[in-house]
């Protein structure tokens, strides 16, 4: 796979901040609701239905509207300048400096580690009935996976396919959805670790889980 | 010492009853009595007897004496209280100690569909000059004890509301009267199917021909809950219970503005229980029920038995004074029952007349009739009248002149000329038949002779051949006053499908205020609807005159209810008209926004009910619009409640007869009217981005303590939910409802 996981850590370690542009959709004037250095919080609640912190109102043709952030973190980047002046579409008004979690490193670690399996189209998914036996039984175990094995159904407009493994053998490290979930086109199912990875990463997973901070 | 033990746990009893009722122990030195009589129950076997036995009878006095001053003046908040004290009797103990014997149905304690209902058969009896008279009843309740963790204190589900359904057809099967006992302080709101509205509709729509005799005993009456088994023959209330439509500390936060997860003040929940008028003897001032069944001062507890045989006996003579209204020779037995009555505040031992409860199909009818008659009648002397005198009489003269014209139309003449018709049919179509086996020989021999090239059929419309096109625009639109301003506004799925800035006066002229990307529907006045969805012209509205009032006197509402009506021009929330679409008349209700935001009152109920009766005389569809509801008007209290079966009884009556009934939601339409006379439609629609449900996110959030998701009571959840049974865009209303009135209605419209 040509994939160094010391050098992912690195890369993460010397990048834990990610930056997030925030332009404007349309022309309008502006008027910032936020200050550099301020710490936003991102849409929360169950559904993230409650928006999150207001960061600035943008108005055209006597149309207020209120532009909310999308993402945690602190904000950098604002422009004094443009307080109160019109901007044209797609002006970088400010950035949100967003500091990676513990969970979302290794998410973006193991995306790039495992082999994932992606939905085909939007369908309902389950597991194949032996996989999904194995895990009722023994939540934490590793299942071995061989190239061919049928490891997906996907059930749509009332006929069932199953979804073979193409990929190298390895073991089931991850799933990403809940058998019976609708799952949309493109968006991961399961993730499958080769197995000479799988100690390794195991290691690296704990490693991140327990001290990411003082690393 | 046993005694004294048992001394102190009632002492002790009663003094957090006392509590219970105010609210609090710091009322003069509750809290200070609780404390000696826990001391002393500590202490029990080191203090002399004789000294332990002052100290009890010192403290009973004292007890007793703040028994007797709270029972002086018992503030309604306080009835609240006494109703919600987990001492008060609940059904299990109506059904041990009214009923000879009781079998529990559809399930026992926890393993039962909703602990909350509980149904059972039960036997009553009753003595006659040293004779026992067994009369079988099905008692239908909610249980809000016995079990507090899984009774969810009272609060049927959607499915226990359909199970007491279920009971009361079984009920009307087998011809024996129903009891119902209401303890609960409102519907679970949630909307998973059947949904609490919907089955409460479904209910009082069933209830409101059930025949058989009712009675209901209210206990703890909170609104739409009490409703989905509270419509009978005859409601009883408890002294101390408490019947109202929305809960005190409801009202007050509606009142108070009081945003979520802050506290209510107690004075404000204390000035809206009294401004409810929530006691039994308000309501009975107020009509909405029928007699009072007196308790103790502080009320009924679990073993006083002293209640139950009142109970029982105010149930077996409110019975007997329903079946006695349905006979036509009962002079002497409506005397003794009379003559029992007025005997004195004592339950007699002896019953003077022993009645049967059969009733024969006249009696039932007559039955119906009664129940008819005493809902309409109920709220009537609550709204105000504009009308001069000479304006009155000559409205009643074109009513009673046009009722005579379509009793005349279809009531002596439609019949017979259909029948003439139905005749001259079957006559043609025997004559067709057999013309063609005398000329088909001769016929087959001159084909073959002279053999004919064929041609096609010829395509007969069975619409008629004048049937205008639905799609053509027959005058020039209205618009709304809402176009007239230069702005852009931004459609709330922008994020979502990226639909562009909409210019005000495209949005709110051309596009209909429709999201051209996405189809969202921004909210349009009512007079939109007026003017593009009917006929030009067509709009002939009636009954204008019957106006909302302050019938409880609601401290500051009469200065909202005039501010209203200036600015809508209004005198009630409801409009009802005569109209037409492509030519179909039909009348119409529509609940509006901009009046109380479409709540429904006495005012309201009224000319809805006055519509339906159009309807049923004119032979004509009947439209429910509901541009947007609120609920039941609180400040109208139960007087508002009532209106649910009033308006369902009219709707009943009026599809029985052969009507057809629309209900269409917009915008929003929540709690009691979609809980009654519109989710009782069997054809329910709603029109794109509307919502439609029990209670609101807030209500729901503060009493299930669930989350509900975004678009919960979207029109879309409530059409998988099986509420409605269509969405309908707003640019298509006029055809899709000409469409509806042509598929359900037929091309003979409406009527059998």
């Amino acid at each position: 796979m040509g994939i160094n996981l010391n050098d992912l850590l690195r890369h993460y370690r010397s990048h834990i901040f990610e930056d997030y542009q925030v332009e404007t959709p349309h022309t309008g004037v502006i008027s910032y609701k936020v200050q550099d250095g301020q710490t936003v919080e991102g849409p929360s609640g169950e559904w993230l239905q409650r928006p999150g912190t207001l960061l600035y109102i943008i108005e055209r043709e006597k149309n207020v509207k209120k532009m909310y952030t999308s993402w945690n973190g602190q904000v950098t980047g604002i422009r004094p300048d443009l307080e109160g002046h019109f901007v044209e579409a797609g002006e970088v008004v400010l950035s949100i400096r967003h500091r990676l979690d513990k969970n979302e490193i290794i998410d973006r670690i193991l995306t790039q580690v495992l082999n994932i399996l992606r939905a085909p189209q939007q369908a309902r998914y389950f597991l194949s009935s032996d996989i999904s036996a194995k895990l009722g039984k023994h939540p934490e175990c590793r299942i071995a996976i061989e190239p061919g094995d049928e490891i997906v159904i996907m059930s749509l407009m009332k006929r069932d396919t199953a979804i073979s493994y193409k990929e190298a053998s390895g073991v089931l490290y991850k799933v990403y959805f809940r058998s019976g979930d609708i799952v949309e086109q493109g968006s991961p199912l399961l993730g499958i670790c080769p197995s000479d990875r799988l100690q390794y990463v195991q290691e690296v997973v704990q490693r991140i889980r327990t001290d990411w901070e003082n690393m | 010492m046993a005694d004294s033990g048992k001394l102190l746990s009632q002492l002790a009893d009663r003094i957090s009853y006392l509590i219970d009722i105010k609210g609090s122990s710091a009322w003069i030195n509750l809290k200070e009595l609780q404390d000696r009589v826990q001391g002393l129950r500590h202490s029990l076997f080191e203090i002399k007897e004789a000294d332990l036995y002052n100290e009890i009878d010192r403290i009973e006095d004292r007890v007793s004496f703040m028994e007797d001053r709270v029972a002086k003046k018992l503030s309604p908040a306080e009835i609240v209280n006494i109703v919600r004290s987990v001492q008060r009797f609940t059904l299990i103990d109506i059904l041990e100690n009214v009923y000879d014997s009781y079998t529990e149905l559809g399930g026992e304690g926890e393993c039962n569909l909703d602990p909350a209902v509980v149904v059972a058969r039960a036997t009553i009896s009753r003595r006659v000059k040293n004779k026992l008279y067994s009369h079988q009843v099905m008692v239908i309740g909610h249980e809000k004890g016995r079990g507090e963790e899984y009774r969810n204190g009272g609060c049927a589900k959607p499915w226990g509301n359909d199970k007491a359904l279920r009971y009361m057809m079984v009920a009307e099967t087998e011809g024996i009267p129903i009891h119902f006992f209401i303890f609960t302080p409102g519907s679970y709101p949630v909307e998973d199917y059947p949904g609490a509205a919907q089955q409460i509709a479904r209910n009082i729509y069933v209830m409101a021909r059930l025949r058989v005799p009712m009675v209901s005993f209210i206990s703890e009456g909170g609104s739409g809950g009490a409703e989905a088994i509270g419509l009978s023959d005859f409601r009883l209330m408890g002294s101390r219970g408490y019947y109202s439509v929305i809960s005190p500390e409801g009202a007050a936060a509606i009142e108070g503005k009081i945003r979520e997860g802050e506290k209510v003040p107690k004075d404000l929940i204390e000035h809206c229980a009294t401004q409810l008028k929530i006691t039994a003897s308000d309501n009975l001032k107020l009509g909405t029920i029928d007699r009072i069944v007196e308790e103790p001062p502080l009320g009924a507890k679990r073993e006083d038995y002293a209640f139950f045989r009142r109970l029982r006996y105010e149930m077996l003579r409110a019975t007997d004074e329903i079946v006695l209204k349905t006979k036509n020779f009962r002079a002497f037995r409506a005397y003794a029952l009379r003559r029992q009555t007025e005997e004195g505040k004592n339950v007699p031992e002896d019953f003077d007349v022993a009645i049967s409860w059969n009733l024969t199909e006249l009696e039932i009818d007559r039955l119906l009739e009664l129940r008819s008659k005493k809902y309409r009648e109920m709220g009537k002397d609550f709204f105000l009248k504009k009308s001069k005198g000479l304006a009155q009489r000559f409205r009643r003269a074109k009513d009673l002149a046009s009722r005579g014209y379509y009793e005349l139309r279809y009531g002596l003449l439609r019949p017979h000329h259909r029948n003439v018709q139905k005749v001259i049919e079957e006559v043609s179509s025997e004559g067709s038949v057999f013309f063609k086996k005398v000329t088909e020989p001769v016929r087959a021999a001159y084909d073959f002779v002279f053999p004919q090239p064929k041609r096609p059929a010829k395509v007969v419309s069975s619409e008629g051949s004048d049937r205008r096109s639905i799609f053509a625009e027959e005058w020039e639109p209205y618009l709304s006053p809402l176009a007239n301003e230069d702005r852009t506004v931004t459609c709330p799925n922008a994020s979502k499908y990226g639909c562009m800035d909409l210019w005000v006066p495209d949005l709110y002229g051309e596009f209909c205020g429709v999201c051209p990307n996405c189809g969202h529907h921004f909210p349009l006045e009512y007079q939109w609807y007026l003017k593009n969805l009917f006929d030009k012209d067509s709009v002939r509205e009636f009954n204008n005159h019957i106006a909302s009032s302050n019938p409880l006197g609601f401290r500051g509402f009469d200065a909202r209810l005039r501010r209203d009506i200036r600015r809508t021009g209004r005198m009630s929330s409801i409009i009802t008209f005569d109209a037409r679409v492509f030519g179909i008349r039909l009348v119409v209700a529509m609940l509006f926004s901009n009046f109380r935001g479409g709540t429904v009152g006495a005012a309201e109920g009224e000319k809805f009910v006055r519509a339906c009766d159009i309807a049923k005389t004119t032979r004509r569809p009947f439209l429910a619009y509901v541009h947007t509801t609120g609920g039941i008007r609180i400040q109208e209290g139960t007087l508002g409640v009532v209106q649910m079966p009033k308006c369902t009884l009219a709707v009943r009556e009026y599809i029985e007869s052969g009507g057809l009934y629309i209900v269409v939601y917009d915008n929003n339409s929540y709690a009691g009217p979609v809980a009654s006379f519109l989710g009782c439609s069997l054809y329910q629609f709603g029109i794109r981005s509307s919502r439609i449900g029990f209670a609101g996110p807030r209500v729901i959030r503060e009493t299930t303590g669930r989350n509900v998701p975004p678009g919960y009571h979207s029109a879309k959840n409530a059409l998988r939910r099986g509420h409605i049974q269509g969405i309908w865009d707003r640019r298509e209303f006029r055809k899709n409802l000409y469409d509806a009135l042509m598929t359900m209605g037929g091309h003979n419209l409406y009527y059998r």
